[in-house]
């Protein structure tokens, strides 16, 4: 014990920079505080308002062809589902508007956020080497299955500013309109 | 490794002074179940006995979902053993390096703060023995018996649930240690498998009895259920309880991930085919696990009938079982603990008179909340007539009593679209 007086000197003015981070913490030298770098090398999560989609941009057509090489042997060629799942329902010409019935599954044109669409395909697309897109490829093949599913132009350009504005066409049927916790005691039990 | 090798070496040294090889033993014993060889030396982690294949869990794989099915037809008590849990997953399970692990939280806290896995058991610590289900657990789909579909059995049709101890740091904890800022109202929680599996929950909910969990029944988690930690949601249907938990970011909205607000909600008749989303707590429910489905009784005479029942309100208030297709109900005797959000284990006595009936429970929670039938259940979702008879699809927060036919002959069937 003797020498913990000599310990404590030079702990003491190492600590001094971040101390009035630590004071806060009720736990004394559990865990550490993450860096900004640390922190941006998660990579993004991209919620509703769009806030963190990064810079770039792409087009139906520049998202064809990706969607061919990377995406067409799970979801079929026209994005008619496969072994994964049913993206495109209707035709850029002829658009499934309107609500969906459980056994239709879940195209795109069902989706409410078309942010939502960015950041899945991000994140998790191709199965198993999520994360391996660029922010171009991402906004490109975004923008093709929205085109697919008659809900943009195949020469709109879809980026940070031009997604989140997107309306999509089954936005308004999902209940509640703004989830709650705790639950509408108004509601009946199996609501 | 040292213990390892000195038991084995012990083990040897004693079989040949008894003058016994493994075969010698076999053939002294007359016991053919008796194996070639010296026994494996089990006593780190233990084995089931080789004399005995224990019932274990079924298996479906898909390019989306690998599901893993709990043998509840064999179960008595609460507890499920974490090689029987279920588990699901949407992508390839990622193998976590614990001394790599980093959970982060992050978002609109005042100090962010990244931790390790020993900082982690640094910390405060609970336990809490808690149910887990799957939000299609039980769904129509599983009843229907069709070439290339699961059997039609309790294993199948109830099996996406399991109950366990679970441990690790309160939310809360965590979230005091951050320091949540006044406009924050939701936390979205990452995992890292494959699909960086993504959920939503309030910060109310996260405070309250939420976990970061990292062992499950006094043990590590498994890599299938989220090794080296996860969250843990209480009541909340399991697909909230993200796994291999990487990130915690803390946000003033839930954040409309597709795993959440696509891929589990449903279209729902009575809500005008709009989708009902963000649908968080299973509702009372119950199951006979024995005899159930795919089971055969001998002949007359007596069987104790036995089951599960679990709210993700609370506490189970009282079950009643059926024996006559749903003529006249009796309570069934509740076996301690009754915990809340747990499975809660049922008894009833039953001597069968050999004739063909219907066996049901049924569970009433602590808020009162009755489990209904299939038709009232129908009747509350406005489901139709031909959605009832064939269902097409999955659909989440089934919690239907589920009726066993017992034929004459002895065999058991599930009754539920009978």
């Amino acid at each position: 014990m003797r020498y913990s007086l000599n310990f404590l000197v030079p702990l003491i003015i190492l600590a001094a920079p971040v101390a009035g981070l630590a004071q806060s913490r009720t736990y004394s030298n559990v865990g550490k505080t993450p860096s900004e770098e640390e922190i941006r090398s998660l990579g993004i999560i991209v919620g509703p308002e769009g806030k963190e989609l990064p810079p770039g941009r792409g087009t139906a057509k520049e998202g064809a062809e990706l969607y061919a090489k990377q995406c067409s042997a799970c979801h079929g060629r026209d994005g008619q589902g496969g072994v994964a799942n049913k993206l495109v329902t209707g035709s850029p010409d002829n658009p499934h508007r309107g609500t969906f019935k459980d056994n239709e599954g879940h195209p795109i044109a069902y989706w409410a956020y078309a942010t939502t669409v960015w950041d899945y395909i991000n994140r998790a697309m191709p199965a198993n080497k999520g994360g391996s897109l660029s922010p171009d490829e991402v906004y490109a093949v975004t923008a093709f299955l929205l085109y697919k599913n008659g809900i943009v132009q195949e020469s709109d350009v879809m980026d940070a500013q031009s997604l989140p504005k997107i309306q999509m066409p089954n936005h308004n049927n999902f209940v509640p309109e703004v989830p709650v916790w705790p639950p509408n005691p108004k509601k009946p039990s199996w609501y | 490794m040292g213990s390892n090798r000195s038991g084995r070496r012990q083990f040897l040294k004693s079989a040949a002074l008894a003058g016994l090889g493994a075969g010698a033993a076999r053939v002294a014993s007359g016991q053919s179940a008796v194996s070639e060889g010296p026994p494996k030396d089990t006593h780190a982690h233990g084995e089931p006995s080789h004399l005995a294949a224990p019932a274990g869990r079924g298996v479906t794989r898909s390019i989306t979902h690998t599901t893993y099915y709990t043998p509840l037809a064999e179960s008595v008590g609460i507890i499920t053993p974490a090689s029987l849990h279920f588990m699901q997953a949407h992508s390839r399970l990622p193998d976590i390096d614990p001394a790599k692990y980093r959970l982060t939280i992050h978002g609109m806290v005042d100090r962010p703060l990244m931790l390790s896995l020993e900082d982690l058991k640094r910390l405060p610590s609970v336990s809490k023995i808690r149910f887990l289900e799957c939000l299609g657990n039980s769904s129509p789909r599983r009843h229907v018996s069709k070439p290339g579909s699961t059997p039609v059995t309790v294993q199948y049709t109830h099996g996406i649930m399991s109950c366990s101890e679970w441990a690790g740091v309160p939310m809360s904890v965590l979230l005091k240690e951050v320091g949540v800022t006044k406009e924050a109202s939701w936390l979205v929680a990452e995992g890292s498998d494959g699909s960086k599996y993504t959920y939503s929950i309030p910060l109310t909910k996260a405070n309250d009895d939420v976990l970061v969990a990292y062992m499950q029944n006094g043990e590590p988690l498994r890599p299938e259920q989220g090794f080296p930690a996860r969250m843990f949601v209480p009541g909340f249907g399991a697909n909230h309880s993200v796994k291999w938990l990487r990130r915690i970011m803390v946000v003033d909205r839930p954040y409309m991930t597709w795993d959440q607000s696509v891929h589990h909600s449903v279209p729902r008749a009575d809500l005008d085919n709009k989708s009902r989303w963000y649908n968080f707590v299973w509702p009372p429910k119950s199951v006979i696990t024995r005899p159930s489905a795919g089971q055969q009784l001998p002949g007359p005479g007596y069987y104790e009938i036995t089951g599960l029942a679990w709210s993700g309100w609370g506490k189970v208030r009282k079950v009643d079982v059926s024996v006559d297709g749903g003529k006249t109900w009796k309570e069934a005797k509740i076996q301690d603990p009754v915990l809340p959000m747990a499975h809660t284990r049922f008894n009833f006595d039953w001597t069968w008179n050999g004739e063909e009936t219907v066996l049901q429970s049924r569970c009433t929670d602590d808020r009162g909340e009755v489990q209904p039938t299939l038709a009232e259940m129908n009747r509350n979702w406005g489901r139709s007539e031909k959605d009832r008879l064939e269902p097409t699809n999955s659909t989440f927060h089934w919690n239907a009593i589920q009726p066993w036919k017992i034929a004459s002959d002895g065999s058991i069937t599930d009754a539920l679209f009978a």
